[in-house]
């Protein structure tokens, strides 16, 4: 539950612009630079003889990640309660939450309501810098998932769409599941495919894997057996009078094509996909048995099977107030839920081919608003948050840029959203730089151009 | 098969066609039933007559004139986005007078859904929208859908209605044509300038040559917006004018001085609804056009330029001068096209001709939009989506039962609509909204729990039924003419009967069955 000061959003608001501009992008560290520079210039070597020979090449080279699992935490999850503590800053900024634990990487703290995760961190890198400014969720969940501000001339696809473009059905991908998929229900604030075509439209599950039966809108119909779907089938064929009527007209010959193909998923193993009882239940009792966790588990299924994009979008993170109540709630299930995601990936040699992408549109104020009526919450904060990256050959193990002492300010190696961007997409072989096509023909790239105010730095660190 | 097609030649790929019945009955092909019928009950108007020549002349057969039952429904889904209730099409049916037609036409012009329907249209075109990228604010989207839907409902002059969109001065939720100005992604003077031609012009701004876009930008510069002690209230105004005046460019490239006491927008206004203008007209029949009968005069229907011709050049400056003759009265222009033989054309071609379809030889098929397709699931079951915003903007509740085409606001989460192709309205370019069937429609369609639960546990099915009292060809019959507006043929009462017989189906489960079957027929979910 969100409740939001009328004024506090309107001072955020107004906040944010300011900030941008005071804040400038580069000069941070000497050492981060000389790399970051030797990024660009590797990207841009990358692409720069023909990025259509590039995309073709990427089809087939196995050092290339091949698909990616987002977990969306809607709404913004606290950087300070998750994986930036920062106990030393006072009860003021680290409020109930004052013991992190270790993880198996020396030097690494997280929250201490994460000890699964804190046994894995040589399997994922933190970073802790990243940075937009933004505090409104639309315009930052946007920016976080296209890497284009929100005032530009169009509405980007988000990263997903655009896997959905390149690594889709227009690029070899044969599944009957649709290439990008999203758990269980649409983010709704902005449409995930902009001016793309509709076919990369994400195809949303609806339903919840936590209940007996995971009843998918357009793969399973609640109550209703093989047998009978058949016989609808067969009526339908010996009814369909206009449409004989009308046999050669190309919309219905398109039309029958669909129809071929939504049956061929339903009387086919699609549905078998989505059969959660097929898993032991002791995995599925590692995984949470909870909405969130039998949604990891899920999207690795569908990773197997081949979908290139998943999204599992997790609300409920958008804490102004009753904020640790919620942590108390929603942490343990992350960290089951992530945690047994990043074994079972691991153990099935998927983690290499995955990237494992885990966070929300900004984090949340480090400063606790303990006034009335937050009593204890936390409010949005796009200036400095975390990220957790892991798989598809991103380096394990490692925190990338650092926040201060308070976990206001990134004090080391800002990362803004198009830098998180062009990492994915350089790790799965999609040129950054990349024509998008629009009905008009204009020039919109998958990411804006790296310019002298607003370099590219992707993130060499992690990198293979 | 009335015709056959003849490749001569694969390489050259010339198709002919050839009417393959010539018959003692001079070729008249006979209509198909329940969808055609022999010989018009109304009298040809004037479109006929600059339609039918024409068809005659590229030596194209144009279609036989649709059934009763095919108008009716067409009348209502396309007049006012709605399916006839069984007792109007039965009303209609059984009605014997020569005018009924058009009397249809006159009334459903008059109800109030023809207003709610069409808000829809303007809803999408004007990008009414409350979050990101436009931004109007939810408050500002209500009131700025209720001012569209009051013009439309008043039949405001088009003229008019145009010139408060681009003239208005105040507040967003007090005067809310003034939201014009803010439904766009930027904010700047070349993209508000660049909305108004796309919108009233139907041109695409960023094809004119440079000087035009500059100079056309300068009548939109003074625009400024400023907020008020009210949460989320914006005044638009004009900004005081600079001491001296300044040179703009027309879009028709006419150099013009805006003096200094004088608000630019009123020049640029009062020059684009002139009737000597060459796009102001040509636009919005253009776009009436395309809307009643799914095929546009010109094609790109919001891309006017001069090298993209009318199919049918007479007939769009007939519309035209209609429009502007009848004092920018927007029904009667919908009359004028509703109450003609082209219009009302079975949409089963007589011709594969290629020019059949912009030539206006039939009434082409389209799927039902969207809303419409929701409104009508939620007719026949009574389900819904419901909606809550998650964030207090204010809190926006939508109940199941809203009407679809009425909602005012494009940024409420519908997986429904999402799916079904509504506009995401982020640019107001006709082709946002898509029509075209997708395999994951089809899914849903096909096997979704929502569908199931729509025919399953509809409260107006169970009543057929019940009244049916286990008289199966009595639940066939109605089930066809409450899904359908028509009763079943009898092949088509006879393969369902069969299908009632089937051993160990109940007679819920076998209507179940044959409900599902009618709504994912094409005739249930597309116009034709």
């Amino acid at each position: 539950m969100s409740i939001l000061n009328q004024k506090e959003r309107r001072d955020k608001k107004q906040k944010q612009p300011t900030f941008m501009r005071t804040q400038p992008r580069c000069g941070m560290i000497r050492t981060t630079k000389i790399l970051q520079q030797a990024a660009v210039g590797g990207s841009l070597l990358l692409f720069a003889l023909s990025p259509i020979h590039a995309q073709e090449k990427s089809a087939t080279d196995p050092s290339h990640a091949s698909a990616v699992i987002q977990i969306w935490l809607w709404g913004g999850p606290s950087h300070l309660d998750t994986f930036d503590p920062k106990p030393e800053a006072g009860s003021d900024f680290c409020g109930p939450f004052t013991k992190p634990i270790e993880t198996n990487v020396p030097g690494i703290w997280i929250n201490e309501l994460l000890p699964n995760l804190a046994k894995q961190a040589d399997k994922y890198s933190l970073i802790r810098s990243m940075t937009h400014g933004i505090n409104g969720h639309e315009t930052a969940a946007y920016l976080m998932q296209t890497g284009h501000s929100s005032s530009e001339e169009a509405v980007y696809p988000g990263i997903g769409a655009v896997v959905s473009l390149f690594k889709g059905y227009d690029h070899g991908y044969t599944g009957t599941i649709p290439p990008y998929v999203i758990l269980t229900t649409p983010q709704g604030r902005f449409s995930e495919v902009g001016f793309l075509a509709s076919k990369y439209k994400p195809f949303v599950t609806g339903g919840d894997p936590n209940q007996a039966r995971f009843s998918v809108e357009g793969i399973t119909v609640e109550g209703l057996s093989e047998e009978r779907t058949l016989a609808r089938k067969n009526l339908l064929e010996s009814l369909e009078t206009f449409g004989k009527a009308l046999s050669s007209n190309q919309e219905f010959i398109r039309f029958d094509k669909s129809r071929q193909q939504a049956y061929s998923i339903l009387f086919g193993d699609t549905a078998k996909i989505f059969d959660l009882s097929q898993e032991t239940d002791l995995l599925r009792n590692r995984y949470g048995k909870n909405k969130f966790g039998q949604c990891c588990l899920m999207a690795r299924r569908l990773i197997e099977d081949g979908v290139r994009y998943v999204t599992i979008n997790y609300s409920g993170w958008d804490t102004h107030g009753q904020h640790f109540e919620s942590m108390r709630k929603k942490l343990p299930e992350l960290d089951n839920g992530v945690s047994a995601l990043l074994q079972d990936l691991s153990d099935r040699n998927l983690l290499d081919r995955t990237i494992l992408l885990v966070g929300g549109e900004f984090g949340r104020t480090p400063k606790i608003d303990w006034e009335k009526p937050w009593n204890g919450g936390r409010g949005h904060y796009g200036k400095c948050f975390s990220v957790l990256i892991a798989g598809g050959g991103f380096k394990g193990g490692i925190v990338v840029g650092a926040s201060d002492a308070t976990g206001e300010n990134v004090q080391q190696r800002p990362v803004y959203p198009q830098d998180l961007l062009a990492s994915i997409y350089l790790r799965l072989g999609i040129n950054p730089d990349a024509i998008l096509p629009t009905p008009q023909n204009r020039d919109l790239r998958v990411l804006p151009p790296p310019t002298k105010t607003s370099p590219r730095n992707i993130l060499l660190e992690i990198m293979p | 098969m009335r015709f056959i097609q003849i490749l001569c030649g694969a390489g050259i790929g010339l198709l002919l066609t050839i009417p393959c019945v010539f018959s003692a009955e001079n070729s008249v092909p006979s209509p198909l039933h329940p969808f055609e019928t022999r010989s018009w009950t109304i009298p040809e108007n004037s479109i006929d007559l600059l339609v039918f020549p024409l068809l005659q002349s590229h030596g194209i057969e144009p279609s036989l004139p649709s059934s009763d039952e095919i108008f009716i429904r067409r009348a209502y889904l396309d007049i006012i986005g709605t399916l006839p209730s069984p007792a109007e099409t039965l009303a209609f049916l059984a009605n014997q007078s020569e005018d009924k037609r058009i009397s249809l036409i006159d009334t459903l012009l008059s109800r109030e859904e023809f207003a709610d329907y069409w808000s829809l249209k303007w809803a999408d075109i004007l990008r009414m929208k409350a979050e990101f990228p436009i931004n109007l604010w939810p408050n500002a989207v209500q009131a700025y859908h209720r001012w569209v839907r009051d013009a439309i409902r008043n039949n405001m002059p088009y003229d008019q209605f145009v010139r408060a969109l681009l003239t208005s001065n105040g507040s967003n939720f007090r005067v809310p044509e003034v939201n014009f100005y803010r439904a766009v992604q930027t904010r700047t003077p070349s993209s508000l300038a660049s909305a108004a031609a796309l919108t009233f012009m139907g041109s695409r701004m960023k094809q004119w040559e440079e000087k035009k876009q500059t100079g056309c930008a300068l009548f939109f510069s003074r625009i400024s917006y400023k907020k008020s002690a009210e949460w989320k209230e914006e005044i638009v105004l004009c900004n005081p004018a600079p001491a001296t005046s300044t040179n703009a460019i027309l879009p028709d490239g006419k150099s013009i001085t805006i003096p200094a006491d004088q608000d630019p927008r009123i020049i640029f206004a009062d020059w684009l609804i002139s009737p000597q203008n060459p796009w102001f007209a040509k636009n919005i029949v253009n776009r009436v056009w395309f809307w009643l009968m799914g095929s546009p005069i010109i094609e790109g229907i919001d891309d006017i330029r001069p090298d993209n011709p009318p199919s049918n050049p007479e007939l769009l400056a007939f519309l035209e001068k209609e429009l502007v003759s009848s004092g920018y009265n927007l029904r009667h222009l919908y009359r004028l096209i509703l109450t003609s033989r082209t219009w009302q054309q079975s949409s089963i071609p007589q011709s594969s001709h290629p020019k059949a379809r912009s030539l206006f030889a039939y009434y082409p098929v389209r799927r039902v939009e969207a809303e419409v397709l929701r409104d009508a699931l939620f007719t026949i079951g009574k389900r819904g989506e419901e909606y809550m915003s998650p964030i207090p903007e204010p809190y926006t509740f939508v109940p199941e039962e809203q009407k679809n085409v009425l909602l005012a606001d494009g940024s409420i989460t519908s997986p429904f609509l999402e799916l079904f192709g509504r506009p995401p309205r982020d640019t107001g370019l006709e082709s946002e909204r898509n029509n075209t069937i997708s395999d994951s429609q089809e899914r849903y369609m096909l096997a979704s729990t929502d569908i199931q639960r729509i025919i399953t546990r509809s409260p107006l099915l169970q009543r057929i039924i019940r009244t049916a009292r286990n008289r199966r060809d009595e639940i066939i019959r109605n089930y066809y003419l409450f899904i359908l507006s028509r009763y079943p043929t009898e092949e088509e009462a006879l393969i369902a009967a069969q299908y009632f017989q089937k051993p160990k189906l109940r007679i819920k489960e076998a209507a179940d069955d044959l409900a599902w079957v009618l709504i994912n027929s094409k005739e249930f979910l597309y116009r034709h």
